[in-house]
This record gives structure tokens, sequence and C-alpha cells, in this order.
């Protein structure tokens, strides 16, 4: 066969339309196999609401309940904490929480809560999903004479005061994420849902 | 007869071609020195590794309920278990040893420089392969540390404007890290990721083989050849260098040996105490720290006080050793003929990448920030300042041949 009958044009013009179909048949196949990382059906159905009973929760302590295998914390703040929250306004990336992803409505407020002395908040620092410290002592020497107490995430150094708003000058680059929650009776709250106040 | 079966072979498959290309006939400069030990101390290590690996997961169960039992199962019931495990757990740690040597040896003769720039950037992509198989590995004990240190490199990738946080769903395959995690993980580093180092360590040696070892004196020994085509200042690699090399595995076994029976946990650095306590969502260990190997690029995460931009720095400060070829402008190779300034650089470089692996390990207080910022600034200096004095470097002449 001679190379001058071969018209190159209509070789090349093959080559590249089974090369771009063949390239779009990979591309399907990869589909079930990366689709295949999304949390299963069992992983997204694990995510019930959970009750936590505050009734013996002392004021200025914090207990720690699990939801979606997170730990989620309930603090019951004193007066003088919450008026505390005023002050540390000047230092905080967002003291009103006007980023809406990190509560629902009902917690967008200084302190970031529905019932004012009781703080619920999901205990995984918005850095690098390391769970913070609790720290409500005042002026301790590792934090300096101006912490009104709040939680330090240890890995890298972050700082949130006492309604989890983010201080200015650390990594975290959003306050702590207030879960959905409501109170079934008063000393009940069932932690995931919004309940039908919301 | 045995010469009978050769030649059967030989027909059949390039049995002695292979051998003589590769070792027989392959000719290496005749100049190496100490620093030519790591690049086959690597390749023992990699099969220390993945002969040891097989063996674990023999025993070894990849699941949330059972692996953190299943690892002191191996540790005390298993025949032996207990020395497989820490002859794996000290390869790691042998691992990155020999490797960071290996790169050194790189910037200190030249190695990465035109023709083997392809040789670097495939052991880049190894060393790159290599941390995924380490983070990956360490996951599976199920600890503390295993499951806080996950958390927080996949939550690297929730930096990442708009596509962050779908990305570090789709890795963790859970809301948080769990069973789905530890599974994948587990595949990935017993099947996906070995495949892919095997298969870049030999398109490594192919470039090497392709176009011949760089030496201390960064003189290509290809230019001075003799009438049979070999070059002056070559011998063949083996038998010469084969021997050479089982000195070095000798030595390189005797430090392994004193690692593995009586430092198995290198004081916390190699094996963290962390993480023989059963990791708990719920609570992150007081002080968090990577294993030692990651620790210079995680100080330089903990230096930016802005979460992009600190996972921006910490990738920029792997990324940017793939360009060194074209970074460092100088037409001389070895550090032997090149000038002062890069001596001190090179130096400052060295350690500072150790000064910065230090200061990872230590709890965060201002004074450590302060001195992670100073030393990741240094850090991305060694690169700025190569790029600007190579280019009319002050070098010395270079011999034709290479010396003794």
């Amino acid at each position: 066969m001679s190379t001058d009958t071969v018209d190159k044009g209509k070789r090349r013009f093959l080559v590249a339309s089974t090369s771009v179909v063949g390239a779009v048949g990979a591309g399907f196949v990869a589909v079930p196999f990366l689709s295949s990382w999304m949390p299963s059906e069992r992983a997204k159905n694990a995510g019930a609401p959970i009750e936590a009973d505050i009734s013996r929760l002392e004021e200025g302590r914090m207990l720690t309940v699990e939801w979606q295998s997170k730990p989620v914390w309930v603090v019951r703040r004193s007066e003088k904490t919450l008026a505390d929250l005023e002050t540390n306004n000047a230092s905080l990336k967002d003291p009103a929480s006007d980023n809406i992803d990190q509560q629902p409505e009902y917690a967008k407020s200084q302190q970031r809560s529905r019932k004012p002395e009781i703080l619920v908040l999901v205990g995984i620092c918005t850095h690098l999903g390391c769970s913070p410290t609790f720290r409500p002592d005042i002026a301790p020497a590792d934090l300096g004479e101006d912490w009104l107490g709040g939680f330090f995430c240890p890995c890298h150094s972050s700082k949130f005061d006492m309604a989890g708003r983010v201080f200015q000058g650390v990594p975290a680059p959003t306050n702590l994420v207030v879960p959905p929650h409501y109170y079934v009776t008063d000393n009940t709250i069932l932690i995931g849902e919004d309940g039908e106040a919301a | 007869m045995g010469n009978k079966l050769l030649g059967w072979v030989d027909d059949r498959f390039p049995l002695m071609k292979m051998w003589n290309e590769h070792l027989a006939e392959y000719y290496t400069p005749k100049n190496f020195n100490f620093w030519y030990f790591f690049g086959s101390l690597a390749l023992l290590v990699l099969v220390i590794q993945i002969v040891s690996g097989i063996f674990l997961t023999m025993h070894y169960k990849p699941d949330g309920e059972l692996a953190f039992a299943s690892v002191e199962y191996i540790m005390r019931d298993v025949p032996y278990g207990w020395l497989i495990r820490y002859i794996h757990s000290t390869g790691a740690t042998a691992f990155f040893i020999v490797v960071y040597l290996h790169m050194f040896r790189g910037l200190m003769y030249g190695s990465y420089k035109k023709p083997r720039e392809l040789i670097w950037l495939f052991g880049m992509f190894i060393y790159l392969a290599l941390m995924a198989e380490a983070f990956m590995g360490y996951l599976l004990p199920w600890g503390q540390m295993s499951y806080w240190g996950a958390q927080v490199i996949i939550s690297l990738f929730s930096a990442i404007p708009v596509i962050g946080d779908d990305l570090t769903l789709w890795i963790r395959g859970d809301f948080v890290i769990s069973d789905a995690t530890l599974n994948r993980f587990f595949a990935l580093h017993v099947i996906a990721l070995p495949f892919v180092i095997v298969f870049l360590v030999v398109a490594h040696i192919l470039a090497l083989h392709e176009v011949g070892s760089n030496n201390p004196d960064g003189v290509e020994i290809k230019k001075n050849k003799d009438s049979n085509g070999i070059p002056l200042d070559g011998i063949p690699f083996h038998p010469y260098y084969t021997v050479k090399d089982i000195v070095g595995v000798v030595v390189f076994l005797f430090f392994f040996s004193v690692v593995m029976f009586y430092f198995p946990d290198g004081g916390g650095y190699f094996l963290e105490h962390a993480n023989f306590i059963a990791s708990d969502p719920l609570k992150t260990p007081e002080h968090i720290a990577p294993v030692w190997y990651f620790t210079p690029f995680y100080a330089i995460l903990r230096a930016v006080p802005d979460k992009l931009m600190g996972v921006g720095a910490m990738g920029a400060a792997i990324v940017v050793l793939f360009f060194l070829p074209w970074i460092d402008r100088c037409k001389v190779k070895s550090i032997r003929y090149r000038s002062g300034i890069y001596k001190i650089n090179l130096v400052v470089f060295a350690v500072t990448f150790v000064v910065l692996g230090w200061l990872a390990m230590q709890p965060v207080t201002d004074t450590i920030t302060n001195l992670s910022r100073l030393f990741t600034f240094l850090y991305f200096a060694f690169f700025g300042v190569l790029f600007v004095t190579s280019k009319n470097e002050n070098t010395k002449p270079v011999p034709d041949r290479v010396t003794s």
C-alpha cells in the first residue's frame, strides 16, 4: 500500500473522535467508583437527634453528649459570664454571628443560645476539627490576662469565648457551630432538631 | 546445564540483557561517597515494608470496632507479632530518614539538574505518595493520635474554597472519621499506594539508568569514553557498588535493629504515647503533634494565623520542591564548585528544616509561634535566594574528569 493514497485527515479525524468517545466512556465508568466514597445510606441515617438532661448541670459547668459521633457541649453560664461577653466584642471576628452557616436563626445573638444561660455547641474546632478544651478560668497564665473564660483548641491554639465566638488572630475562620436544638421540657434539650418554635 | 537453561530463558525473555543494562554493564561514576548509600537503602526499606506489611494484614482487622484490639492482639498473642509490627513501624521512620538524606544528597550535588529533572520529579512523586502512605498507615492502629491526626489532616482540605466541605465529606465517607474512613484508608494503604510507589520507583530507576548517575563532582562521566564506548571514570555497578551497598545495608540494619529492639517507640516520636489509648471521638489529646517526619510542614501550618493561608503555605512548602530544577539556574552541579552563598544557603535550609520539625513538637506558646514564623520565612527564603543568586553565581572551575 503506498502512502500517497492515504487520506491522513480522515485518519486524524477517526483517531480524535474515537479518543473523545473513549474518554467520555472512561468518565462515565469513573462515576460509580467515585460515588462509592460518599457517605452510605447507613451513615446518613445514623444522625438521629439526641436528648440531653440538664437538670443536674451546675452553673459554670459543662456537659458533653454525643450527636452524629461528634461531641456536643452544654454549658450553664453565670450572669457574670453573660455580661462579660460584651467585653469581648471588639476582639472577635464575628461578634454578631453574621455568618448564618454557624448557627440556626434563633441563636444569632450575642449569647448565641435559646435560653440565655444555656449554651449548646458542637465541640469541633472550625479550623481543623480538633475538639477544643473548656477553659472557664479567668485570666490563667497560659491564656493571658484578658481571658474571660471560653474554649481553647490545643491543636493550633484557636480561641473562642463563652458563646463559642472566635477571636481575631487565630487560625479558626468562624465561630463554633450551634447545632439545631430545642427544649422538650425545661430541663431536657433535644439536639438535632429545631422544634416547632423554629 | 546452567548455561543451557540461561540460554533457553534468554531466547524467550531478556534476562541477561536486563542484568547487563542495569547491573553488570551499568557504568557508574567511580567516586561515589557516603551519601550514595541512601538510594539503595530506600529500596531495601521498601522491601522490608512490603514484606512486614503483608504479614501484618494477616492478623489486622480494618474495622472501627475491632482495629485497636487487633493491633493489641498482634502485639501480645500472635507469635512474633510484636516483632513484625515493630519492623513495620521502625521501617516507616527509617524510610523517611533515608529519603530525607537521599534528597539532601541531591541538593548538595545538583542531582536534579539537567538532564536529571525527571528523576527528581519521579522522586518527588514518590515522596508525596510515601507521605500519603505513611499518613493512612498511621490511622490503622485506631488510637487517639491516629484518629485526631487524621481528623486534622483531612480537615486541611476543608480550607479549599467552595468545594472544601464536600471534599472532606467525600474523603471521610461519613460526617466524622469513622469505620468507613478506616476501611478505605486500609485499602489505599495496602493495595493502591504500594502499587503507585513501586511503579514510580521503577520509573525513577529507569530514568536514572537512561541518563546515568551524577556524582559528588557533578561531572558527566559520559563525556570521556574509551575506545569501547565505556566511560573512563565509570565502573560497573555490579560487582563494585553492589558490594559497597551491602556494607551500607549491614551498617543500616545494625541501627535499624537497635531502634527496633530497644527503642521501638522512639521515645514517643516514632509511635506516639497517646496512640496506645483507643480512639475517642469526643476528646482530643491535650497535646497533638504529627509523627516526626511530617513536623516541618506542620510547623509551617501552625505558624500562619489563617486557615486558608496556613494550608496554602504548607502545600506550597512541598510543591516548591518540585520546581527545584528550574529555580536553581546555576550550571554547575556540585556544591564543591559552587559559591559560598549557595553553601551558606543550603546549610541554613537544612538547619531550618530540622528546627521547624522540632518547633512543631512543642506546645504552642507565643515564643514558639514567633520562632515558627521566622523559620517558615527562612524555609521559603532558601528558594528565593537560590533563584536570584544562581543565575550569575561565582563558581569555581569544574574539572574535566572526576577527582579521586
